[in-house]
């Protein structure tokens, strides 16, 4: 009898630690191995001090809950009609720790912000109100990444400005270093370096 | 690309040459008489007694036992004798312990998430409600409440149920129930820091990783120790057979640990491949952890207050052994369309379908054995909350096997289709699973009973109502959210505004099961406190004062 039992849990044991190193091998090991070596883009600049910084604040915030880092091929979805950018590659991301491709599209896919939209003080605007440029959005606003200011501009100081609508008389909104450095990475998310087909398929 | 065919065609043959081995040792009866096996859970002659500590009075069990008796009389005896029940009793008190703090922690953590949930859905159609404040924006309290609900609530409930289980099982009382009770206390460290760290801007980032590592230490440790826990009894147990729930819950202990320590190897994954490790582990914890719990509970719960053993027992076997070898691999699919290998996402699919063959065998074995006696639901809360969650774990699997299909997958990949089904399956299913298996195994842990049936009716109709107001509302504006943003010439705002009264509808749904979570929470701390008067010849095992041949055989011996 307690043969027939040691082989039960045997069996359980065993089975249930091969078929996870199976899957571990398949789904980690192998695009380890595959995708190791993949060089950079020649196009591809590195993330400075303040851009990397500007990524953690954009990770603390959850942007990736909404937006997606993945345009997608045309013949799938019309990413690149919309203005996203081209399909993107592995070798895009090989200097992105942790990877931020996401997963939902409640907004749209910033992987090519900076492309579509250049301007420094547009972003810093839409993160105070979305609703501010676009009716009806459902992006959150980040009042806590800007302070208001009442009295004499400061030297050096940057301030938002609204649209007059949204503008408070009298109140200055100006970002706090978080919010700089968050654009300055949403600045930096541009993949319109061409890439080798080759690349692509990998 | 060749290689790639090669290693798809490998994975394949490898997966068939393994099913038709299976199929062949089992033929060969190398995993001994199934019949046995099935019977493990009853006494020598139990089968036909139904069982539910939940049910509100002795009428009441005597009507669900009349129910039994008219639709699955298997003319055997349906008694237990006052030794058995004495046993059982012991058992049930071996895992007292942990079982209680697992169970407190699981109702706890389901209020708190559910407070979250509900916070996020309503600023989802509020985008300015609650900005002020940095730890409320959407991008934490959204984090938040997955990982609560995962962690805290899913794994408590699930790590309760089975500690629980297990000495049943085994017919062993539980060993080292202390070190599982340790075991629960760093699980619920881990948990408070995790979220404590994405609510303060610390998360790592990851979805379903969100922890720091820091935080997943106690985790594993956590779950090590409750593991530890299971090895000892089983080295000691007392049954020839294991039950099929057994397998399910050690797979479930060996497994997680590991996927956590993969998970969390510092400065190794990268980019595109981290994103494939990513979803290796999220649907690994969904497929290897959170399924293989809630169905382990299922295979008992069913068969159980029904009395009656289930179906086939060999169908289980092959249940088991097929999820596991194909739900381990399907983790590509969160990636359809992605910059990923082609292999990778092809690999997924096939597996994603191939779940087919496990989830029609678990399918096949709930409803039969469940099927002809669905009058009892009536009289039994455990049972209706457990069936109900075997029939979504059929519909969550059946919609993710087409969900992960590229044509279905193109639509709903980023919309919140997927959210409806990511609830279907971890509410729907695993959620009612646990509430069910929550009404059972209290009354035995506390030896008292659930002082007011009507709070059971009403969580039951709340999340029922609620969540299928949840379900139905999101299905439809996550697939048109979908169409609207394939659709090259419609403007992105298109998908945004479609999909407002479906997020408006969502918080409805929502906070009936939010409400439902305060009813079942509320009821559960009266529990724990003893509430509500004692009643006379209840439903319990044992009571203070024995009536003759012993309570038990009370149902079986009216009927
Ligand atoms: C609740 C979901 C949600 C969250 C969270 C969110 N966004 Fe958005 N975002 C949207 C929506 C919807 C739009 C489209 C409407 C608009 O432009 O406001 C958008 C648009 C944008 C745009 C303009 C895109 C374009 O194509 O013009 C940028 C840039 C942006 N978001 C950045 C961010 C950043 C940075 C964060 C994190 C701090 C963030 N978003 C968090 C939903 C969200
Ligand atoms: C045959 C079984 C199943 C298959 C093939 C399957 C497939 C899928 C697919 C294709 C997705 C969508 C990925 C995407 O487009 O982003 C998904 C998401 C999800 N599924 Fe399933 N599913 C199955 C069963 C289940 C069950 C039983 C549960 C619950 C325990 C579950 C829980 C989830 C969750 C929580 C998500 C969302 C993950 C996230 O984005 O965070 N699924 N599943
Ligand atoms: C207690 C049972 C619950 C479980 C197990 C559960 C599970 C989950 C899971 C797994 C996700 C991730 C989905 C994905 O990534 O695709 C999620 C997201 C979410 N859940 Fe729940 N949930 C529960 C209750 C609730 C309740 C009561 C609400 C209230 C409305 C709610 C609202 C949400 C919202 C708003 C999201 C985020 C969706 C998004 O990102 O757009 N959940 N939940």
């Amino acid at each position: 009898m307690s043969g027939a039992r040691q082989v039960d849990v045997l069996r359980l044991g065993l089975g249930a630690l091969f078929i996870i190193a199976f899957a571990i091998t398949a789904l980690v090991v192998m695009p380890y191995a595959t995708l190791k070596d993949v060089p950079p883009p020649s196009g591809l600049k590195a993330y400075t001090e303040q851009q990397l910084r500007g990524r953690q604040i954009y990770i603390a915030n959850g942007c990736i809950y909404c937006h997606s880092q993945q345009p997608r091929d045309p013949s799938i979805a019309p990413d690149q009609a919309r203005g996203w950018g081209r399909p993107s590659v592995p070798a895009d991301y090989v200097i992105d720790k942790p990877h931020l491709l996401g997963t939902m599209r409640t907004g749209p896919d910033l992987f090519n912000i900076a492309v579509r939209q250049p301007s420094e003080a547009w972003h810093l605007g839409h993160l105070y109100q979305p609703r501010a440029y676009l009716e009806g959005s459902i992006m959150p606003a980040y009042p806590f990444l800007f302070e208001e200011r009442t009295g004499p501009a400061q030297p050096g100081e940057t301030v938002v400005s609204l649209p007059p609508a949204y503008a408070k008389p009298g109140v200055r909104i100006v970002p706090t270093p978080e919010a700089i450095d968050l654009v300055a990475y949403l600045l930096a998310l541009d993949r319109s370096y061409p890439v080798l087909p080759a690349e692509a398929r990998r | 690309m060749s290689y790639a065919a090669g290693l798809l065609l490998a994975t394949f043959l490898l997966s068939f040459a393994g099913l038709l081995l299976f199929l062949w040792s089992m033929s060969r009866g190398f995993f001994g008489s199934s019949e046995a096996a099935g019977r493990v859970i009853f006494e020598a002659k139990e089968i036909g007694l139904v069982e539910d500590p939940a049910a509100p009075d002795v009428r009441n069990t005597g009507e669900f036992q009349a129910v039994m008796n008219r639709t699955g009389s298997t003319g055997e005896f349906s008694l237990l004798s006052p030794e058995e029940a004495e046993r059982r009793l012991e058992l049930d008190e071996s895992s007292r312990l942990p079982v209680l703090l697992c169970i407190a922690s699981a109702a706890i953590w389901l209020v708190i998430a559910s407070v979250f949930g509900l916070v996020a859905s309503i600023k989802l159609h509020v985008p300015d409600w609650l900005v002020s404040e940095a730890w409320l924006t959407f991008g934490r309290i959204r984090p938040a409440h997955l990982n609560a609900v995962g962690y805290g609530w899913c794994s408590f409930a699930g790590l309760g149920v089975c500690l629980w289980l297990l000495p049943r099982l085994l017919r062993t009382p539980l060993e080292g129930a202390r070190t599982a009770a340790v075991g629960a206390v760093l699980w619920f460290v881990g948990v408070t820091g995790g979220v404590g760290a994405i609510l303060t801007g610390h998360s790592a980032g990851l979805e379903w990783l969100e922890f720091p590592w820091q935080f997943d230490v106690p985790l594993f440790l956590g779950g090590t120790l409750m593991g530890v826990s299971l090895l000892r009894t089983l080295a000691k147990r007392q049954v020839d057979h294991l039950y099929v729930s057994v397998w399910y819950i050690a797979a479930g202990l060996v497994w997680l640990p590991i996927l956590l320590v993969v998970a969390n190897i510092p400065g190794l994954h990268f980019g595109v491949q981290q994103a494939a490790m990513n979803w290796w582990y999220g649907h690994n914890v969904l497929g290897l952890w959170f399924t293989p719990l809630g169905l382990a509970a299922i295979y008992y719960f069913i068969p159980k207050t029904l009395g009656k053993p289930i179906h086939s027992y060999n169908l289980s076997l092959i249940g088991f052994w097929t999820l596991a070898f194909f739900y381990s691999q399907v983790g590509g699919h969160h990636l359809i369309g992605g910059p990923v290998p082609g292999w990778l996402i092809t690999l997924s699919i096939v597996q994603s379908v191939m779940m087919i063959i496990p989830v029609v065998a678990v399918g096949i074995n709930q409803h039969r054995t469940a099927w002809g006696h669905l009058g009892a639901l009536r009289y039994s809360p455990t049972l209706r909350f457990v069936v109900l969650g075997g029939m979504m774990y059929t519909l969550a699997s059946v919609q993710g096997s087409l969900e992960s299909l590229r044509s279905v997958n193109t639509v709903t990949h980023f919309t919140h289709f997927t959210v409806a089904h990511a609830h279907l399956g971890l509410y729907g299913f695993f959620s009612m699973v646990m509430f069910g298996a929550i009404y059972f195994v209290l009354p035995r842990v506390l030896n008292w009973e659930w002082p007011y049936a009507r709070l059971i009716r009403w969580h039951f109709w709340l999340v029922i109502g609620g969540f299928t107001v949840y379900f139905i509302g999101l299905s439809i504006g996550g697939w048109l959210q979908g169409l609207a943003m394939l659709d090259a010439n419609r403007p992105f705002m298109d998908s945004v505004n479609i999909t407002k009264p479906y997020l408006l509808v969502r918080s409805f749904g929502g906070a009936a099961m939010t409400l439902g979570h305060l009813v079942f929470a509320v009821h559960v701390a009266m529990m724990l406190l003893r509430r509500g008067r004692e009643r006379e010849g209840a439903a319990l095992l044992r009571r203070p004062t024995p009536t003759p041949r012993g309570a038990t055989a009370v149902a079986g011996a009216r009927a």
